[in-house]
């Protein structure tokens, strides 16, 4: 599975301006939403099992990554959301860091090999220090689009 | 130096290996000394059993079955213990049961 096949490129913020965690996962969900990616109406109901799940466990995985998520019986097609924290947010992450890439995944409770495939695509670019930087050094959404097409295409290297 | 350990298991709950059974198994074999690696039966590379990043690449789904390895005077005592997290379905459902 490709990045581009998840990320929905509407639901790229790369200076996103969220300060805690909630409100991060909150303004991803509701780019998600703009971007007509999932159904307004399930909304609250996104973001309350998403802030539950990352109190049950953190998935601040370390290197100022993380990947809230969850997986809903009315989603059809995963799709991914994007945000990039330049100041740094308080993650409750495993390693104590701030996290400063945000993959937010919504996917299909029916079809969980979906999830792990794109927890894959997500983590063999994320666990690459190269790739965590140059999506830092993104500022604008055609930034990292171009950035995760070079990931897709295997470009960037190890 | 001890001997390498080695067992198989098959990833039996419903949902496979995602962040929370990866977390459980990250942090249980972060209690051992020993050098521990996982690897799918049908890939080459394995990956570092410490590293929940590193078990989430493996997209193990249920009914993947895996190779851990360990190294180490602790690596017996390892093994028991993360076999039968994945034996115990990571004490969710099993795929029979859905």
């Amino acid at each position: 599975m490709k990045l581009l096949d998840i990320v929905v490129k509407d639901a790229i913020d790369p200076q996103l301006a969220a300060t805690s965690r909630d409100e991060a996962i909150t303004m991803l969900v509701d780019r998600l939403i703009e971007a007509k990616a999932v159904d307004p109406g399930h909304r609250d109901e996104f973001i309350s099992a998403i802030i539950k799940r990352e109190r049950r466990g953190s998935t601040g995985f370390g290197h100022g990554v993380a990947v809230p998520h969850v997986k809903h019986p009315e989603i059809e097609k995963l799709v991914a959301a994007v945000g990039v924290s330049h100041d740094g947010i308080d993650f409750n992450s495993l390693d104590g860091n701030p996290v400063h890439s945000i993959f937010l995944i919504i996917s299909p409770e029916q079809k969980p090999e979906e999830h792990l495939e794109a927890m894959e695509a997500v983590f063999s670019n994320l666990s690459q220090d190269t790739f965590r930087s140059f999506l830092l050094q993104a500022t604008t959404v055609d930034h990292v689009t171009s950035l995760l097409e070079e990931a897709d295409s295997s470009t960037l290297g190890n | 130096m001890s001997a390498n350990t080695t067992a198989i298991v098959t990833i039996s709950n419903r949902l496979g290996l995602h962040a929370r059974p990866a977390m459980m198994l990250a942090e249980t074999a972060m209690r051992f000394d020993a050098d521990i690696s996982v690897r799918r039966l049908d890939q080459d590379a394995g990956v570092d059993a410490k590293s929940i990043m590193q078990l989430m690449m493996l997209a193990a789904v249920c009914g993947t079955e895996l190779e851990f390895t360990a190294s180490g005077t602790d690596a017996d005592a390892a093994m028991s213990e993360l076999t039968a997290l994945v034996k115990g379905n990571f004490s969710e459902d099993a795929v029979d049961d859905h």
